[in-house]
């Protein structure tokens, strides 16, 4: 029994972890493929040549894309993190009268699907003349109330003392939140700013609305362009694309798994 | 040294309860100021108040003569330890020190020269560079105090500062704060619920319970003129004894349990509502019945255990009606639990309290004799 | 005396409305970013969303006919958006229980103490960090009739292809099993942090008293576990709702309008067809359903969850 335990504990994790990983395994294979091996259904490249790779950066500005979706997520992660943390100082450090009910509906925003606003929202970036532009693709992404609710819970574990102490002090608010605040809570703001990169990065339906040349194009609208003009044929390009999007993001998630998965846990619990 | 006053001041957070009521009093500068009593009476609230982390809902405080109601705690001129100590973790101890001093307009040479001079005072030199988390509860509670003292605050606040650390360390932080207290010259206000801790540091005390003043006055005073059952009970380990007698207005004698009966004041007993008073002494008060004298106070008991401290002798027993007495004695004494003996009362340190109001009455009259051995200390 | 302490009383008062007033001041401060943001981004179009539903609009998006409830009774008539609603419907069915069984399962298994499961967790993880565009067109040479790697399975071991995204049976099936791929890494993320936070002490008093590995699954692990489960639920639940990437790239919402979802249906009524009015209709069906849905989740949820 001592010994069966891990046996059947191993191969269980390899063989789960063979066909999670699957998808990303092949598509990294096929990237190597010509059209002609693939047509012979193999599964492992003959060679590990690099053509399709830069097939795909001739065929499309994908450099371009990937520096607008690099900047466009790092913008958007500051913001979050920025906007987030002056909200949930408010709602720990500040009695004012009504922060229960404001903060009740800072968080009742979380039930509101996005989708149903994209419409007028469209139309606003429109009059704005934001379309293919940065700010459509930053600003409005800004204030999340996931952010401000997971910065608040951890801000809540600060012990009350910290901030007597240094309002025995004498220092000013905006001091304390630099100082302690920030540095105390910065697994919480790894945690945030990789949540917010993650989802930025990957954002879909929003930067195909709002862009519709190639000034502020991300990537991951340059992968469906790739995907729909290469048809049929050279399906080794289009996974190419793929390795190059998300080359990026699993380098960050490989990197900051243990912090992610203990800041998202603590947000989920009370 | 500033002084610190109390007026009538209320404190209540829903309202309807108050949890500090009308507390007035005065801390004289340089003064050694313990707020004592059992948890939730309201002590640390006071304290908070005083620091201007809480308001006031009635009355006012006044730092060194000034009102100080209005003030945010930054302009009180104090600084506070506060029971976990409230260190920042990412901070050196060095940082730490200096926290306070960085809203000031001070130099970093002369900053850095300050910190040194606190640190050799409280024996941190070696550990500046180090983080909180990696100094033992004594080394923090020193940067604690480290870091009020730097600031050179006049008052200084300390909520519990002792209560996280153990017993051998904490008898010793008691002797060294006293003596940081003195050479400052600080007002301090010392918060504790430990009444070891308030009759050891305080020049004076407050005893409190339930939000209301009981008793301020000097800690040996408190210990042997208990104003009434409530601080008879707390001060004093183990508490003073006490037990209800009867009390006859015409012969103006307190009857014990059929077996005592002793004579009280009869302007005392005439104002008396009642038939019923609280008798109590002091455990090193009950002595060995040896011979008869003029007023015999003698009654058997049967002991119902025994603890030999080494210096002392502890007993436990009940009498009058399931009182849970001890008596103290100096000494090491062989005797059984189980065993039968003749006690007596030490006429001359009974405190007599009212049954109903349970005020003191009448307090004992040795008090002369303790004030020479005072002295003698 | 007595009118001293009620002189000093009143200026307290006044003292503390000052502070209050501070306090809220600076709390607008910091909650201005945030309360603009969400106005403009949020409330705002909230509100548009409702007011244009109401209305007839044209391609600009500009309000011209009020037609009251019409644009509700038309789509509520409209078969298409029957299908929208049934698809949407067995897409949640399809993904979220087995996609949270699925996560659990894992997350049971690379909390085990064995060597070596920090490796395995970083790969039941990394889904997390494949994009929606990315996933999807994997998927879709995975499904892909005759190179994909699934038919060349099939008709390996002598069945016949299945046309995977063809097939009105099928083209679900293939979308929901892509998004259940998609959600694995975060679900599994979340759910593994839920274990480790469970007291370890609770688990030697049960092997103290012998319980089997099923026994302390089924009578700590889970109960503890559940405000984590329940929480994963939710996102994934409204995630579900929230689906469009995947369609878009795999489907078009075909064939026959069979993964037409709902956001989908909307983005093609307001974004292709320019009907910003019907479009809007939808925006608030979606908005009740996710409302009524969470609402139901924390009433009948909630009572379930054991919170320590």
């Amino acid at each position: 029994m001592k010994i069966f335990r891990p046996v059947i504990t191993y191969m269980l994790l390899i063989l789960t972890a063979v066909i999670v990983f699957f998808p990303v395994v092949y598509a990294f294979f096929i990237s190597f493929m010509s059209g002609a091996e693939l047509l012979q259904g193999n599964f492992i490249p003959k060679t590990f040549h690099l053509d399709n790779y830069q097939k795909a950066f001739e065929r499309l500005p994908l450099a371009h894309y990937l520096w607008n979706s690099l900047f466009v997520s790092t913008v958007v992660m500051l913001g979050q993190l920025l906007v987030s943390a002056l909200a949930a100082y408010a709602f720990v450090f500040i009695p004012f009268k009504g922060r229960n009910i404001i903060f009740f509906i800072f968080i009742s925003t979380m039930m509101i699907p996005w989708e149903a606003t994209m419409i007028p929202n469209f139309l606003t970036i429109q009059q704005l003349d934001w379309i293919n532009n940065y700010q459509s693709l930053t600003i409005p992404f800004f204030a999340i109330a996931f952010g401000t609710f997971l910065l608040r819970q951890h801000f809540l574990t600060i012990p009350k003392e910290l901030k007597e102490a240094s309002d025995i002090a004498g220092l000013r608010s905006f001091r304390f939140f630099w100082k302690v605040v920030i540095p105390y809570c910065r697994t919480s703001f790894v945690t945030l700013g990789a949540y917010g990169f993650l989802t930025t990065w990957n954002m879909y339906l929003w930067p195909l609305l709002v862009t519709n040349n190639d000034d502020a194009r991300t990537v991951q609208i340059g992968l469906k362009q790739l995907q729909t003009q290469e048809m049929a044929t050279d399906w080794g390009v289009v996974m190419a694309g793929v390795i190059i999007v998300i080359i990026p993001t699993l380098i960050l998630l490989f990197l900051g798994q243990k912090q992610l998965q203990k800041g998202l846990a603590q947000g989920a619990l009370k | 040294m500033y002084s610190v006053e109390l007026k009538q001041v209320d404190k209540s957070y829903d309202k309807e309860h108050l949890v500090v009521k009308n507390v007035s009093v005065t801390i004289e500068p340089g003064e050694f100021f313990v707020l004592v009593g059992p948890s939730g009476c309201g002590k640390s609230t006071l304290l908070r108040m005083i620091a201007g982390l809480e308001d006031i809902t009635s009355g006012s405080i006044l730092i060194d003569g000034k009102i100080a109601d209005h003030l945010p705690p930054s302009k009180r001129e104090l600084s506070m330890v506060f029971q976990n100590y409230a260190l920042y973790p990412h901070m050196t101890v060095e940082d730490n020190i200096t926290f306070g001093l960085d809203v000031k307009k001070i130099l970093k040479k002369e900053k850095k020269q300050k910190c040194y001079e606190i640190a050799e005072m409280l024996g941190l030199t070696d550990y500046l560079k180090r983080k909180p988390r990696h100094l033992s509860g004594g080394q923090r509670q020193r940067v604690a105090l480290a870091r009020a003292i730097i600031t050179n605050s006049p008052i200084c606040l300390m909520d519990e500062p002792l209560s996280n650390l153990d017993a051998k360390l904490r008898a010793h932080m008691r002797s060294e704060i006293r003596e940081l207290q003195r050479k400052l010259g600080l007002t301090l206000i010392y918060v504790t619920h430990d009444q070891v801790e308030a009759m050891t540091m305080g020049d004076r005390i407050m005893v409190l319970n339930e939000g209301m003043i009981q008793q301020v006055g000097k800690p040996i005073d408190v210990y042997n003129t208990p104003v009434n059952s409530f601080v008879a009970k707390f001060i004093g380990s183990p508490p003073m004894n006490l037990t209800t007698g009867l009390v006859d207005k015409s012969s103006a004698e307190i009857t014990i349990s059929e077996q005592i009966s002793l004579p009280i004041n009869r302007l005392v007993a005439n104002n008396l509502n009642s038939d019923q008073v609280l008798v109590g002494i002091r455990p090193e008060n009950i002595k060995l019945y040896e011979e008869p004298s003029s007023l015999d106070l003698s009654f058997e008991v049967t002991l119902d255990h025994v603890e030999i401290l080494g210096t002392e002798t502890l007993l436990k027993f009940k009498w009058n009606d399931n009182s849970v007495w001890y008596a103290k004695w100096y000494g090491q004494w062989d005797i059984r639990v189980g065993q039968t003996l003749r006690l007596t009362l030490d006429s001359d340190s009974l405190c007599i309290y009212d049954g109903h109001t349970e005020k003191l009455l009448q307090g004992p009259r040795n008090i002369q004799h303790q004030h020479v051995q005072e002295g003698i200390v | 005396m007595k009118s001293a302490t009620e002189i000093q009383g009143k200026s307290s008062t006044r003292i503390v409305t000052k502070w209050k007033f501070m306090y809220w001041r600076s709390a607008i401060l910091y909650l201005l970013p945030s309360i603009i943001l969400f106005s403009v981004f949020l409330f705002y179009p909230l509100g548009k969303t409702l007011y244009l539903s109401f209305f007839l609009t044209d391609q600009q998006g500009i309000a011209n006919v009020f037609v009251g409830f019409e644009n509700y009774q038309y789509i509520l008539q409209a078969e298409s958006f029957h299908k929208s609603i049934k698809a949407t419907i067995l897409f949640v069915l399809y993904t979220v229980p087995t996609g949270i069984v699925i996560s659990l399962f894992l997350a049971l298994l690379a909390n085990e103490k064995v060597k070596g499961a920090g490796f395995f967790r970083t790969i039941y993880s990394s889904t997390m960090g494949v994009s929606v565009a990315a996933s999807a067109v994997v998927w879709l040479f995975i499904f892909h009739p005759s190179m994909g790697i699934l038919n060349q399975l099939i008709t390996s071991i002598g069945g016949t292809s299945i046309d995977w995204l063809l097939h009105p049976d099928w083209a679900l099936v293939s979308v929901a099993v892509t998004t259940i791929w998609m959600n694995i890494g975060f679900s599994f993320l979340i759910l593994l942090g839920g274990l480790q936070n469970i007291d370890e002490h609770l688990y030697e008093s049960a092997k103290i008293s012998g319980a089997s590995y099923f026994y302390q699954l089924r009578r700590i692990t889970i109960p503890m576990l559940s405000p984590t489960l329940f929480f994963v639920t939710t996102v994934t639940l409204i995630n579900a709702f929230q689906t469009f990437g995947q369609v878009d790239i795999l489907t078009q919402g075909g064939p026959s309008e069979s993964t037409n979802l709902i956001v989908y249906s909307i983005y093609r009524e307001a974004f292709v067809n320019y009907q910003f009015g019907t479009a809007s209709a939808q925006s608030i069906f979606l908005f009740l359903c996710i409302l009524i849905v969470t609402i139901l989740q924390f009433k009948f949820g909630e009572r379930k969850v054991h919170y320590q």
